[in-house]
């Protein structure tokens, strides 16, 4: 056996730090850890400032009293957060059917097709559409209809901002389901609509569930399309004993609005504790959605 | 389940025992000839291996036996498929009955996100079964040698198996509704190769209830597996690449005494 003794001269494999490419790095990488907290200072202060100025005032009085009058004392914005959740329920209660079929028909039956493309570009052009339009198509069909300020109206006009979101996340969580599951379906003897029905929606649910939320969140917080379909109103949705909802419906966004700018103090106090309950029921709804959409094995 | 049609096929007696008789004389995807020209028949209880190079139409032909071509637009096929008398691609025939008796395993394990039980029930309960639904799953999945290895997490995701379980599973949804044909198309090319032999070992036991049609890239696995076997090949002489059936016969002759010179340069590896 030989000895095999080749002097190959090996650089240094310790860390140097402050090698010009290191100090880059990590200067880089301190840089973008800055910006991301930057990023999350207007989340956190909003909500600071809300638990400050509205914790004190949120308790169960609040949460179930109606509104109070000019001069008055105590009180409180239950019936604006109970027409927050009926009002978003009507939204979600039109926008999710019709999202989701026309989700299945844009991924599945006709997602090349004229129709297809021409309503993939309408849904795209109206998730930036004003919100106080959707208020206004709201009134027109529903307020000039029937006569009256109602629950149904501020929820249509919810609905219209609901679904555009609904429609395109729910597109792409179906044609997120790989090729190949439908494949399998089909090979086992399924038609087209069992495929849908039995194999591409249980899948891409989780998917389909995050949008409706998100889109959930972004209606329980709108202010404008409300302002003249649903009005606003100081009492309950009750009328004889049982729910009427053809009548001007309260909401917290609304609320929020007409109190901040009223010269009392009570209300103004009421305002904030509404606008920290509004941002913890937007905060809750996009939480669980997460919690709900994630990936599944 | 709907019983099959029976029908009492014509001429001879080695016609006798052919479940399914593939007379192929073109597949078309829109304007390109894909397939040519190639007479498959199907031996019942036997498994048929189709072998070529890449790109020679063998999965294409296996496809069009259940008509999962069909959701390839501009598919086009000419020639018949004769199954217990009946012409498979004929006027009214209803291709989502035909995936019901002719069963299908892909190359990539692809299970449904359920549970196994409710993925080995699913072709079951597509087909309205009235029995007893535990008994057949448990039929499926020991027929599949995987019910020992699942019997106690049959809630379990079908997806947090390994891939040779994943295929196996597969293999039992397909074989739980018990089709009159099973083809299987490259079942074991994105398996390990002990998963590969247990897969195998699958098919020859499979064989006893059931026929099987195999598409394989792998020329040892066709010896080893396969009754027959049916050697498809490119055609390049008109410009285009057109597959075409080249020779058919039992694998032994077919590997030991190929009549083909196509054949016998294929078998020994000079092209692939």
């Amino acid at each position: 056996m030989s000895e095999a003794t080749a002097e190959v001269s090996i650089p240094s494999l310790q860390r140097a730090p402050l090698e010009r490419r290191a100090l880059v790095s990590n200067f880089l990488t301190g840089l973008a850890w800055l910006v991301a907290l930057l990023a999350a200072v207007p989340l956190f202060s909003v909500l600071y400032m809300l638990i400050v100025r509205g914790g004190s005032r949120l308790n169960l009085e609040a949460l179930t009293a109606l509104p109070p009058a000019g001069f008055e004392m105590g009180g409180g914005f239950g019936n604006a957060l109970v027409g927050t959740v009926v009002m978003v329920g009507i939204g979600a209660a039109i926008a999710v059917p019709v999202g989701i079929l026309a989700a299945i028909f844009l991924a599945e039956l006709g997602s090349n097709s004229t129709l297809g493309n021409v309503a993939r570009f309408a849904t795209k052009t109206l998730t930036g559409l004003p919100s106080i339009l959707a208020g206004v198509l709201a009134y027109a069909l529903v307020v000039l209809v029937t006569g009256s300020y109602s629950a149904p109206a501020g929820g249509l006009a919810l609905s219209l901002l609901m679904v555009p979101t609904v429609i395109l996340t729910a597109e792409e969580a179906i044609k997120m389901v790989p090729k190949i599951m439908k494949d399998a379906a089909y090979g086992l003897g399924c038609t087209r609509t069992q495929v849908i029905l039995k194999v591409l929606l249980p899948t891409a649910l989780p998917g389909i569930v995050t949008g409706v939320m998100l889109a959930v969140a972004r209606a329980a917080g709108e202010t404008a399309p409300l302002l003249f379909t649903a009005l606003s109103s100081s009492y309950w949705l009750y009328q004889d004993g049982h729910l009427a909802l053809m009548q001007p419906t309260a909401s917290l966004a609304v609320l929020i609005y007409n109190f901040s700018g009223m010269p009392f103090d009570n209300q103004i106090e009421l305002a904030w504790a509404a606008s920290l309950v509004l941002v913890l029921i937007v905060l809750i709804i996009n939480v669980v959605s997460r919690f709900l959409g994630r990936p599944k094995i | 389940m709907a019983s099959v049609v029976k029908a009492i096929p014509k001429s001879a007696e080695a016609e006798a025992n052919w479940v399914m008789d593939c007379k192929l004389d073109k597949i078309y995807y829109g304007d390109f000839e894909a397939v040519r020209d190639s007479h498959v028949p199907i031996e019942k209880g036997r498994i048929t291996g189709f072998i070529g190079p890449s790109g020679c139409g063998k999965s294409t032909v296996l496809r069009s036996l259940n008509r999962m071509n069909d959701l390839v637009t501009g598919f086009r096929f000419e020639g018949h498929v004769h199954f217990h008398g009946q012409d498979l691609y004929g006027r009214g025939v209803d291709p989502v009955v035909v995936r019901r008796y002719i069963g299908m395993v892909f190359q990539q394990p692809n299970p449904f996100s359920m549970s196994i039980y409710d993925n080995v029930a699913f072709g079951l309960r597509l087909n309205r079964f009235k029995g007893d639904l535990d008994e057949r799953v448990q039929q499926a999945l020991e027929g599949a040698a995987l019910w020992d290895e699942v019997k106690g997490k049959l809630k379990a995701s079908g997806l947090s198996l390994s891939g040779g379980q994943q295929q196996r599973l597969c293999i039992a949804r397909a074989i739980a509704t018990q089709p009159a044909v099973l083809l299987m198309d490259e079942p074991c090319s994105a398996l390990d190769p002990i998963a590969t032999r247990r897969v195998e070992e699958l098919m020859l036991e499979l064989k006893k209830d059931y026929t099987i049609v195999l598409v394989t890239h792998n020329m040892q696995q066709a010896t080893r597996v396969a009754d027959t076997t049916a050697f498809f090949s490119v055609d390049i002489s008109k410009g285009t690449r057109t597959g075409y059936l080249v020779e058919m016969g039992p694998t032994q002759q077919i590997f030991e005494d190929p009549q083909e010179k196509l054949t016998r340069e294929y078998v020994r590896g000079e092209f692939s």
